[in-house]
């Protein structure tokens, strides 16, 4: 085992798929010579040469689409955008093409490609920089979208999502590059669709992803000097989703709260308590509580950037709502 | 169809279409595929005010010379990507009318299984990368065919083909930059038949030459008679040799005309255009152009035409047929092909 970043983990994962498949190339805005925005591609273009490391212009549409081309004929794309955000430039490449061919086409054409980059909330980067980009994304069938947590989660997940033959929505977090864990020494992958028990616990299930996921593990460790046993359950991959590990672990505790960055509305937790109260309703002691951004764009000031998303505190809150203490 | 005489028929071939050889192999080819696909077309509009074929159906009569033309040039592995008005060139690349056909009609004997339509064709054996609805969609990802083609040090070139319309699209101007900068195997085929579904194109471009265009992203631009099949094959011929050998992309401009309207919601295009204009476009009629010439020429009889007219319109009727006879797609098709 080794303790490496969460950033350090993405960068050993492309390395290796790319000494292993070489029709595996990474694209995308300063990934080569800048070395990565968030220096995800350090040393990359050194290992690999231009060929597979390629610095784009500024054209999201065009270059997604053509990584949606470059797929179709033969090669694995691993497309990078800048943040997730920009992804709403190319959304159109992304849902109405890479999502839609295999199925347009009848089973003809695969579209096995990688669109993977930061999303989600970072440090007073304001409304355009900060979204749980997710949600556009894991309503469409077609694509795989995984949100990693961890840096042994986010090694893993991003090789198996560029072994799949699946279009993949892969999105990481700024808030997370420079976490450290523990990472296997030995090659390993995680499987795609699979989710996660972070914690166990007995008497109420969260349900949680990248930050809020890690901010649910503080929350758990206060709690449990409460005497109070909080399971944890990290989804990995948002669709196709594993409801099976949820739905076993609410079956344990009886509860359930789903704890997410992006704004409630229609976000993931409705549709996570949705499958709980559909699929496990006889087991609930309380209906789902779920604990999500405000409903409005990412500010910048400071003390409202914090206010905009759910912390410590307020998922401690909703745990004992759920618990009705 | 009728022939012109003789002496129309030359004041009516352009300079160079003029000079060019006249094949009989070639020509006799060229002729097939255009007919082909005007026969195709014509059907498959009767199919669809009979109630077989559903949603949006885009023909390409008239614009035969186009995608015939420039794809006559191709290896079998090159590939071609166009929009929704495709089935011309999905024919043209050698797709199987009979699975074309029932592929409009949505069963299960069509090349998607009748899960694309009239919009989304692709055929991988005859590397026909689609098919799309989205005006402008297929011009990133053919770009990105040509990457791929470079990646895997291969020497095929794609052929794009959009509308006068796509040209406004921002993917337009973000892939051809993409091919100039990195030398990419493209050849971007605009289709301007002069209007963008209803709207003009002096309504929609500031600069209507649409090959100059090219300018502005270091490669070559060239316009062509659209309706001259030999025209658009010499000119196109020429680009995917440079393609091929000097990894550099173009950008053709083919001027042709559609003779029905943008969709069948719009069969008579009569709102936006003048029947008068339409008529006059018909005397340019790809088809009666490539005939004269062929006549004229000595290289086919009016028996040899009337027996390929007969053969063709054959192939359509047993597409017809092949389609009737095809079941729809069972139910279990609806969720496969979404995850591997």
């Amino acid at each position: 085992m080794a303790i490496i970043t969460y950033r350090e983990a993405l960068n050993q994962a492309l390395r290796e798929e790319m000494r292993r498949d070489p029709r595996v190339f990474l694209m995308g805005e300063e990934v080569g010579i800048y070395q990565g925005a968030y220096k995800v591609s350090q040393g990359l273009l050194e290992e690999f040469g231009p060929r597979r490391v390629i610095d784009t212009p500024i054209s999201e549409a065009g270059f997604v689409g053509a990584g949606v081309g470059a797929a179709m004929v033969g090669l694995r794309p691993v497309v990078e955008l800048m943040t997730f955000n920009f992804a709403l430039v190319a959304i159109d490449q992304i849902v109405n093409h890479a999502a839609k061919i295999l199925y347009m086409s009848g089973g003809q054409f695969k579209v096995p490609m990688v669109i993977r980059g930061p999303g989600g909330f970072a440090v007073q980067v304001a409304a355009q920089h900060s979204q749980s980009m997710e949600s556009y994304f894991y309503h469409v069938p077609g694509l795989v979208v995984v949100r990693p947590s961890t840096p042994k989660d986010a090694k893993g997940l991003l090789k198996s999502a560029i072994r799949d033959d699946n279009p993949v929505v892969f999105i990481e977090s700024e808030t997370l590059y420079g976490i450290k864990g523990e990472v296997p020494d030995e090659e390993y992958t995680i499987p795609l669709g699979v989710a996660d028990v972070k914690r166990e616990g007995a008497d109420v299930t969260v349900v949680a992803w990248m930050g809020m996921l890690h901010r649910s593990l503080q929350a758990a460790e206060e709690l449990e000097k409460q005497g109070i046993s909080v399971e944890v359950v990290d989804p990995r991959t948002l669709r196709p989703m594993d409801k099976g590990t949820i739905l076993a672990s609410v079956r344990k505790t009886h509860r359930a709260v789903v704890v997410e960055a992006g704004a409630g509305f229609a976000g993931l937790g409705a549709e996570i308590a949705t499958i709980i109260s559909e699929e496990a309703f006889d087991y609930l002691d309380s209906q789902v509580v779920r604990v999500t951004g405000a409903n409005a764009p990412m500010p910048y000031a400071r003390n409202l950037e914090k206010a905009k998303t759910p912390d410590v505190a307020a998922i401690i809150a909703g745990i004992k709502r759920a618990l009705a203490i | 169809m009728a022939r012109r005489s003789s002496k129309a028929a030359d004041e009516a071939a352009p300079e160079v279409a003029r000079k060019s050889p006249m094949d009989k192999q070639v020509t006799m080819d060229l002729l097939y595929h255009m007919l082909l696909i005007r026969r195709f077309e014509e059907k498959a509009a009767e199919m669809y005010s009979q109630g077989k074929i559903g949603g949006f159906l885009h023909l390409d009569v008239g614009m035969e010379a186009s995608c015939v033309g420039a794809i006559s040039t191709l290896r079998p592995d090159d590939y071609v990507i166009a929009g929704y008005r495709e089935h011309g060139h999905c024919l043209a690349k050698g797709c199987d009318p009979r699975k074309a056909m029932a592929e409009l009609f949505g069963k299960i004997g069509g090349m998607s299984k009748g899960k694309g339509g009239s919009m989304h064709f692709f055929d991988k054996a005859r590397n026909f990368l689609g098919g799309t609805g989205i005006v402008g969609g297929q011009i990133p990802i053919g770009t990105g065919a040509g990457f791929a083609i470079n990646y895997q040090g291969g020497d095929q070139v794609c052929l794009v083909f959009f509308g006068d319309g796509a040209v406004a699209q921002g993917v337009f101007h973000e892939s051809l930059n993409l091919a100039s900068l990195w030398r990419l195997p493209v050849i971007y085929i605009v289709e301007n038949n002069l209007y963008a579904m209803g709207t003009a194109l002096s309504r929609t471009q500031a600069l209507t030459d649409l090959h100059k265009k090219a300018e502005g992203y270091s490669m070559p631009g060239e316009q062509v008679d659209g309706m001259d099949v030999l025209a658009v094959r010499e000119t196109v011929g020429r680009a995917v040799e440079r393609a091929r050998r000097e990894k550099i992309p173009t950008l053709i401009e083919s001027r042709t005309y559609r003779f029905r309207g943008h969709s069948m919601r719009d069969p008579a295009a009569a709102v936006y255009r003048t029947r008068e204009e339409v008529e006059e476009w018909k005397k340019s009629d790809p088809i009666v152009l490539l005939w004269d010439r062929m006549s004229r020429d000595g290289i086919i009889t009016d028996t040899e035409y009337k027996g390929m007219d007969q053969e063709v319109t054959q192939a359509v009727e047993e597409a017809v047929r092949f389609a009737e006879a095809s079941p729809e797609p069972p139910l279990t098709e609806l969720l496969t092909d979404v995850y591997v």
